[in-house]
């Protein structure tokens, strides 16, 4: 639902609306741990009818496993809940007996997850995976049911129903298997919904509709929505009241705009303040330092050939043309499936492009063999998206950071003196050399696969979406090391990411990429905030929490400007 | 479809399931496999009598002080050439393990790594795989004699296709581990990278596997020999043994039980090792802490 910008949210009248949950002093302990901190900590709220609660906090919060001792689906003698009151209209749920809170989940209360794939059967057509809902939990006759099913499926604004019914989940986009969900959990019309992330694994176009369907099918049902997200422009989107979790607590709570204008805990407005604002940074004066790297026309083509059938071409990069300059950021940004990471690992040569030049320090190295292109590794480096699996579990950091300067001849002992130092600039201890990279949290092992990078004392260095999978204080941290590894050695960055506040903060170029090809590429100040193509101004009115200046806790004109 | 079942969540609760849940199977299958071991390695010593020593005097006598199982149909002492069959049994088994997953380990990793090399090797796996291992195992021994070599090598040879497909399906996984693309992007050469990033994923799988081999080479190697098809019938195998008292099945039973009960034990025991390994080490849980 658009809201008027910078007024305050006309919060509904919710006091005068039923309690649908109510939660007291709610904790969940890890069985036959002892005494250990529980995972959630006499956490307490409670949602009216028609009210959205948006759990918010980082990874580790405790939000979800909060989430889970509602639903009552907590992991049987692993995680045990107890608590003065957990109560879902009236009914109690800590006593409930397995059967009753079967029957409930569905009826009176429903989840969707994050990754509609996985939640749904892959092998069963998703109308019928409605239909099991409605069969398990009403005698409806059968064409009564494939209505209600059908009017459901409208509602979730599902294209062509009738086809979509006989499906299989794989068939179906991201967004519409999202939809699928909600209808899924709405169909039977519960009282409490609980939404864990729904729209987190989406791109932010389909993002903003499902938000928006969302709010569209509480105010129709009534429903209260108990919605966990880790991001502040989403709770911007959707919250009327805001509840900050931190390390199984709550921190604070307090209706949106209160939480967004005013927040009274140093923690709330750390986190607000850690969120990059979508107005790009003070542009750097125009350089004319040489071109580090520079792609024209470059082009990669998947061939596929099936069984008996024509050889198919999928284009994923067609006729992408950049250029980086010593010193200088760009980043390149787009949906899923835009096709940015394949410049980046065509580039970085993991995957072999199929046309077009790729020059570096102006030699030509994409018509380059493998082995060729070996020596001119040590000019490009790569830090990727999932801190948790670019580090190899098995080895220590140090054998990892020195694993490339070793290749290049060095010896081991001065490779190790060298990755000291840059363990230093990354911010680490040097002790952190002999340790395994499961001893070190997300942020801290990107700082590692950062430093494994430096350690070639590469020209360029590739982050693609090296921020993404981070919390939002570790991303501020890490986009600032970006930055002084930029001021320090001089590197020119290729930034691949879908978050337009991420390469608003970062970048002194942008390009934006839809379907393999680049559509508006310029300085960021023009592409961010002066958008020509109606592809990047869609990307940008779909970006969570536009509306808000979320560091200075204001609200903003719909041209970025704050609102007097 | 409500969430009646958790999706995606439960993972990190695995390992406080697993801790507890091993029981205590696993250990009576190492107490019963350190026994055999121990029988197997002190069978000279420990034995009462000759396992070859050819009496037709005291054919088939019933268990006595002097002979604890009784004789068999040549004469000799049943216990001995029980205990002496175990080392057979054992090496037969073991070793089959071992050649299979080290060949196996080869052919996968590499066949898993290069495309080119993909297409042909997995082709000639899935020949053998096609070929009834009984069956190629009385081809070899009969046209190349029955040796402890022949009856290896016909062992081992169709159990390679099991062991590569499990490397290749690990290495092809492993290769699009953002760690094996950073080691590319930092030079890293093609061995180093197989050796280094990629091998140490296979180990736990092949833990698992290699029990297996175990057990079913000790099985096979008993089938052979049972069938006439294996080690010459005068060297004790416990294959050897329930053969030759098949005969004399009905006349004495014992013939037959007391090598079939060991090898039963051993089986299982070696299965229930490979089942509590793959508990332990399964790859989801090995993950390095990822929550």
């Amino acid at each position: 639902m658009p809201r008027p910008w910078g007024s305050p949210v006309s919060a509904p009248a919710f006091e005068s609306a039923p309690v649908v949950l109510d939660v007291a002093g709610l904790s969940v302990r890890l069985a036959g741990w002892g005494e250990g901190p529980p995972l959630v900590d006499g956490v307490s709220f409670q949602i009216r009818q028609g009210e959205t609660l948006c759990l918010v906090g980082e990874s580790g919060s405790g939000k979800s496993v909060t989430s889970l001792a509602i639903m009552g689906l907590l992991p049987k003698g692993a995680l045990l809940p107890s608590g003065e009151r957990l109560t879902l209209a009236g009914e109690d749920l800590l006593t409930a007996s397995p059967r009753r809170l079967r029957q409930l989940r569905a009826t009176t209360m429903s989840m969707i997850f994050q990754e509609p794939m996985t939640a749904l059967n892959p092998v069963v057509p998703v109308g019928r995976q409605i239909d099991e809902v409605l069969r398990a939990h009403t005698s409806l006759p059968a064409a009564e049911r494939r209505q209600r099913i059908m009017a459901i499926m409208e509602q979730v604004r599902l294209p062509d129903v009738e086809r979509i019914y006989a499906s299989y989940p794989h068939q179906l986009s991201g967004g519409q298997r999202q939809r699928i969900m909600i209808a899924m959990a709405l169909v039977l019309d519960p009282k409490l919904l609980i939404a864990d992330e729904p729209t987190t694994a989406l791109d932010v176009t389909t993002q903003k509709q499902i938000l928006a369907l969302i709010r569209e099918l509480q105010e129709r049902h009534d429903t209260a929505v108990l919605f966990i997200t880790h991001d502040m422009g989403v709770v911007a989107e959707i919250a009327d009241r805001v509840c900050v979790m931190r390390s199984g607590r709550i921190v604070e709570v307090g209706p949106l705009d209160r939480i967004l204008r005013t927040p009274q805990e140093a923690y709330t407005r750390d986190l607000l303040q850690s969120v990059p604002s979508l107005i790009p940074r003070p542009a750097r004066a125009a350089s004319d330092a040489p071109v580090i790297l520079q792609t024209s026309g470059l082009d990669k083509t998947y061939r596929e050939r099936s069984f008996l059938g024509r050889a198919r071409e999928v284009a994923a990069a067609r006729d992408v043309s950049i250029e980086v300059r010593k010193g200088r950021t760009l980043g390149v940004v787009g949906e899923s499936g835009s096709g940015k990471s394949t410049v980046a690992r065509c580039i970085a040569r993991l995957i072999e492009p199929t046309g077009g030049s790729i020059r570096i320090k102006g030699e030509e190295v994409s018509s380059l063999s493998r082995a060729a292109f070996r020596p001119f590794r040590r000019h490009i480096q790569i830090v990727f998206q999932d801190p948790y699996r670019s580090l190899n579990p098995r080895i220590t950091v140090g054998e990892s950071i020195i694993e490339g300067p070793v290749n290049f001849g060095m010896t081991r002992e001065a490779a190790f003196e060298r990755a000291r130092e840059i363990l230093k600039i990354v911010g680490l201890s040097p002790d952190a050399l002999n340790r395994y990279p499961h001893q070190f949290s997300g942020g801290q092992r990107q700082r590692i696969a950062i430093a494994r990078a430096l350690a070639m004392e590469p020209d360029v260095l590739i982050a693609d979406e090296a921020v993404s999978a981070l919390d939002v204080s570790v991303q501020a941290q890490v986009l600032q090391l970006f930055d002084e590894i930029q001021a320090r050695l001089g590197i020119a960055i290729l930034f691949i990411t879908h978050d337009l506040r991420v390469a608003a903060q970062i970048c002194d170029d942008v390009a934006v990429m839809q379907n393999g090809r680049i559509v508006e590429y310029g300085p960021a100040e023009q592409v961010l905030r002066h958008p020509r193509e109606p592809y990047t101004r869609q990307l940008f009115e779909a970006a969570p929490g536009r509306d808000w200046d979320f560091a200075h806790f204001r609200p903003l004109t719909p041209s970025g400007e704050p609102v007097a | 479809m409500t969430p009646d079942a958790p999706a995606a969540r439960p993972r990190q609760h695995g390992i406080l399931a697993h801790a507890g849940a091993l029981g205590i199977a696993p250990w009576i299958a190492i107490v019963c496999l350190v026994l055999v071991v121990t029988v197997a390695i002190l069978a000279p010593w420990i034995a009462p009598h000759d396992p070859t020593l050819l009496a037709p005097s005291r054919r088939l006598r019933p268990p006595s002080g002097e002979f604890p199982l009784g004789t068999d149909v040549y004469g000799r002492d049943l216990l001995s050439r029980i205990l002496y069959g175990a080392r057979l049994s054992l090496v037969v088994g073991v070793g089959a393990a071992l050649v299979s997953v080290v060949l196996g380990l080869a052919i996968g990793l590499v066949s898993g790594f290069f495309r080119w090399l993909d297409a042909v090797v997995m082709r000639i796996m899935d020949g053998l795989m096609a070929i009834p291992s009984i069956l190629l195992a009385i081809a070899i021994v009969s046209l190349s004699g029955a040796t402890l070599t022949t009856v290896l090598v016909a062992i081992i040879i169709p159990e390679i296709p099991r062991v590569v497909r499990l490397v290749r399906a690990v290495v092809l996984s492993a290769r699009e581990e953002p760690y094996v693309e950073a080691a590319i992007s930092v030079g890293t050469r093609l061995p180093k990278i197989l050796w280094r990033h990629i091998m140490p994923n296979t180990f736990a799988p092949l833990i698992v596997q290699g029990t297996y081999v175990c057990a079913s080479a000790i099985l096979t190697e008993a089938i052979l020999s049972f069938l006439g098809a294996g080690i010459r019938p005068e060297i004790p195998t416990w294959g050897n043994i329930m053969a030759e008292g098949r005969t004399y099945f009905q006349l004495k039973p014992s013939l037959i039980f007391w090598p079939g009960l060991l090898l039963s034990i051993t089986i299982l025991s070696v299965n229930l090792l490979g089942d509590a390994a793959r508990d332990t080490l399964d790859p989801r849980l090995n993950r390095g802490g990822r929550t």
